[in-house]
């Protein structure tokens, strides 16, 4: 495992992209193919679950070190990660066994099946023969997650550069439902699983924000507008009679939507299509806080079917009768979608809707008006459009509405985790409720470093109290907070939720005193 | 014997302060880093190698005596003398004895031998007054042979890719530790603020690695493969970007945990430090035998707590010492001579 670890430790030391490539190189280079596989299996979201609970690991360590819990609590508040904490911790190994990733994983894949005895055995082993870099990935690989300084975005360029291919046929060859143990590396990147598998998807066409007036956008008619929704966006695969719903995070989720798997099942013809999935209820689209109580469930009850019913809205057809059709311009891969509907008229799909404003005016006002209808804003794609791989500027645009904004006061700070472990970064906010505060919200991001260290100063200084790792600090430091959504929560002292909330910027200008309240937030409410 | 006041520990029946962070009359000084040695005393005591420093870093025109290690002195009835802290050159303990009750105040310490400061002395003593920078069992350095060859393996990498190796570290102490290990492995230059604190050294008779000031208003493209130091105020300045081809690195105990070596995102993150890791305090306290533990500036409640639930009575005493190797102490835009080095 010494090669990986090496290149974990490269990637972690720094944020060139060129250095960062150079890393991933040395390691295609150097390692051995089943080890490449993992590499790629671990960085594309393909690892196993969690094979060893952190309880366990918790209580080993403290067993094998002596140290009291509290102890170990706060160690893991310093360092901000559970498989470091352990790492540091564990004495120095009394010797050394290079095994390579895939050997490791291996075990971990079998040990993971068996009694907690074998497995005590087995981790303990391994954490007396590791040095410190190893060990923490061992740990990292007992846990089944792994994040460190690549995006796969970026595995996939290296790759696309060691092997001399096009990123977007690295990017497609690598998706899908490939395991380590099934495939050959060198095979698997330059795409000869690609036809072979029917569930793969094709990357996501993503947006950027719309930076400029959109005016400058040209003609409108070039473009289609259409309502941006907030839910899972979705590919919606049938090939040869089988479906496969993935979510854009790469996750299949066919079986986590019975009702949109059965109805694609009942359909004519093989197509790929992109689309949202929303809950649907009293004749409208539903906040996204509702379809989140159908997520990661292990089984979906007629009863959650009936309380939270779903639809997809489809945005667009990538694939019709084993055709890629991505690189047909927008406006014939929306009409071929309006036909393929036109033979399948089953509930609960739905065309998005097109909307044809007769001038950007009339574009603006509707977009002000979309949080009426539970929809984000706007996406404008161009007509001429291909379905590209990924987020290319120019050819489509999201449009969100602002978002709503409220002043809060800092009042609770704990120390982040990864990489910026150290420094007070997440934050709770309080807003006024009569003579008293309220907590709102809980942020993380939003903050340039050089911030992030003066609130951390300030939070050093003006410590009240402690909690663990959460210090209450002095209401003092003034925060605008920007949300995409705000709905009633019982769950909640304040009695409100809100969606997607972030630090919009620091107002220093600003006193305590001229926080908002609550009552005054609650009538943000639709 | 000592009391703790607004303005530092106090040897009342010595009637003198022990690195005191507002002007007294008289102070006993355990270190040259800026939030242990501070401007304004009316008379500073310390150890011999220490007075240039404060010399240079507090004006020539202070009132200083400097003493070596070990010699007796009796303030106002109480003996007091100095002895090594193994921090960095110079730094001492303070060991108080009145009327038979020992009390020591170690100031900033470590147990690792770095090869330049005296290493540390055990000393018995009543009441013992520890640091707690590093005060958690995540702490813990590798032997300093193992850091200097993991330095110089690092230094021969970059000289072999035709790399300038940048080494950040505190300019009193870390720098001449750096020096040191990678001592006749290439050109060494550093970075002015360490150059003059290296004069202070030597003009007290301590013998350090050759060694060039770098001027950075000068052409420095010529470096390539020399080994550049500078402190940590330059990380990521305009004038280390003048030098093309070069490797960054940082030499700090933070640099342990990977969430902060990401976080500066230098090339590479050594975990040298001149205080004492979790072991090396515990050894230190244990090997005191005091019957009471005060623990300063760093991990104060947490390693309190672990010496009390471990049959060692201690109590947090609240300071005004930096937590000088934190992570604040590293954003760029300081000047080099105000930062509390450590």
């Amino acid at each position: 495992m010494r090669a990986f670890g090496t290149l974990i430790s490269r990637l972690d030391s720094t944020n060139k992209t060129s250095l960062k490539l150079e890393a991933v190189d040395q390691f295609l280079r150097e390692a051995p193919d089943e080890d490449k596989l993992w590499l790629l299996a671990l960085f594309t979201g393909k690892r196993p679950r969690r094979k060893v609970s952190t309880t366990l690991l918790k209580d080993w360590v403290m067993e094998q070190t002596g140290i009291p819990e509290w102890l170990f609590r706060e160690s893991y508040a310093a360092v901000g990660d559970l498989a470091e904490t352990i790492s540091l911790l564990l004495p120095e190994p009394d010797r050394y066994d290079d095994r390579s990733l895939s050997e490791w994983m291996e075990e971990i894949l079998v040990v993971g099946e068996k009694p907690d005895a074998e497995k005590k055995e087995f981790v303990l082993r391994a954490w007396h023969m590791l040095p410190h870099q190893e060990r923490f990935i061992f740990n990292k690989l007992l846990g089944g997650s792994f994040r460190v300084g690549l995006s796969s975005a970026g595995l996939i360029n290296a790759l696309a550069r060691h092997y001399e291919l096009d990123p977007n046929a690295v990017a497609h060859a690598i998706m899908g439902d490939w395991g380590p143990e099934s495939v050959a590396f060198e095979s698997l990147v330059r795409g000869h699983y690609a036809n072979t598998s029917l569930s793969k998807p094709y990357p996501f066409c993503l947006a950027y924000a719309v930076e400029k007036e959109v005016e400058e956008l040209g003609e409108i008619t070039d473009w289609q507008a259409e309502y941006k929704w907030d839910g899972i966006r979705g590919q919606f695969i049938r090939r040869e009679g089988e479906v496969f719903i993935w979510s854009r995070g790469e996750e299949l989720v066919t079986d986590q939507f019975p009702e949109i798997r059965d109805a694609l099942l009942s359909w004519k013809d093989d197509f790929v299509l992109d689309g949202e999935i929303l809950v649907f209820k009293d004749g409208a689209v539903q906040n996204f806080s509702e379809l989140q109580k159908r997520l990661n469930r292990k089984t979906i009850t007629k009863k959650i079917m009936d309380d939270l019913p779903v639809v997809v809205y489809a945005y667009d057809l990538l694939e019709y009768r084993g055709k890629d059709i991505r690189e047909e311009p927008m406006i014939c891969r929306r009409k071929r979608l309006e036909v393929l509907f036109a033979g399948n008229l089953t509930a609960p799909f739905y065309l998005s809707t097109v909307i044809e404003p007769s001038d950007w005016e009339q574009l603006k006002q509707l977009r002000l008006e979309s949080r009426g209808v539970n929809s984000e804003g706007l996406m404008l794609k161009h007509r001429q459009s291909p379905y590209h791989t990924g987020r290319k500027k120019g050819d489509w645009w999201k449009w969100k509405t602002d978002p709503l904004t409220i002043d809060a006061v800092l009042v609770y700070a704990q120390k982040g985790s990864g990489r910026r472990s150290g420094y007070y970064t997440d934050y709770t906010f309080a807003v006024r409720q009569g003579d008293n505060l309220v907590t709102i919200a809980k942020a993380y991001s939003g903050l340039t470093d050089k911030e992030i260290q003066e609130v951390s100063r300030f939070v050093n200084q003006n410590a009240l109290e402690k909690f663990g790792p959460v210090r209450t600090v002095k209401p003092e430091l003034v925060f605008e907070i920007a949300f995409e959504g705000i709905g009633f929560s019982s769950r909640h002292k304040s009695g409100v939720a809100l969606r997607f909330p972030r630090i919009l910027r620091w107002r220093k200008d600003k006193k305590a005193d001229e926080i908002d309240d609550i009552e005054e937030i609650k009538k943000l409410i639709v | 014997m000592l009391t703790f006041t607004n303005s530092g520990f106090y040897c009342e029946p010595g009637r003198f302060y022990i690195d005191p962070w507002r002007p007294v009359d008289r102070a006993v000084i355990t270190h040259g880093h800026g939030d242990h040695a501070r401007p304004g005393m009316g008379s500073y005591l310390c150890h011999t190698h220490t007075v240039p420093v404060l010399r240079s870093r507090l004006g020539e025109d202070i009132q200083v005596e400097g003493v070596p290690y070990g010699r007796l002195l009796s303030v106002n009835g109480v003996k007091v003398s100095l002895h090594p802290a193994g921090h960095i050159v110079g730094s001492a303990q303070v060991r108080m004895e009145y009327r038979g009750k020992v009390v020591v105040i170690s100031g900033d310490y470590k147990t690792q031998d770095d090869g330049l400061s005296t290493p540390l002395e055990i000393i018995r003593c009543h009441e013992f007054v520890t640091e707690s920078t590093f005060g958690l069992p995540i702490y813990n350095w590798t032997p300093v042979a193992t850091q200097n060859e993991a330095l110089r393996s690092w230094v021969a990498g970059n000289q072999a890719a035709g790399k300038t190796s940048v080494l950040v570290g505190y300019s009193l102490g870390k720098a001449q530790r750096i020096m040191k290990a990678l001592e006749s492995m290439a050109p060494l230059h550093v970075h002015a603020s360490i150059g003059r604190l290296n004069q202070a050294y030597e003009s007290a008779g301590v013998t350090l690695p050759e060694y060039k000031v770098i001027n950075f208003y000068e052409d420095v493209r010529h470096l390539n493969g020399a080994v550049v130091i500078v402190p940590p105020s330059l990380l990521h300045s305009n004038l280390l970007q003048k030098i093309p081809n070069r490797a960054e690195a940082l030499c700090s105990g933070w640099m342990q945990v990977r969430g902060a070596r990401r976080w500066r995102s230098a090339d590479a993150g050594f975990a040298i430090s001149d205080h004492a890791d979790w072991n090396g305090l515990l050894q230190t306290i244990t090997a005191t035998e005091a019957e009471k533990v005060y623990v300063t500036h760093g991990q104060t409640a947490v390693f309190a707590r672990y010496l009390n639930e471990a049959g060692i009575p201690a109590g947090e005493v609240k300071t005004e010492f930096g937590d000088e190797e934190g992570p604040e102490s590293i954003p760029a835009g300081t000047s080099p001579d105000k930062m509390g080095d450590a």
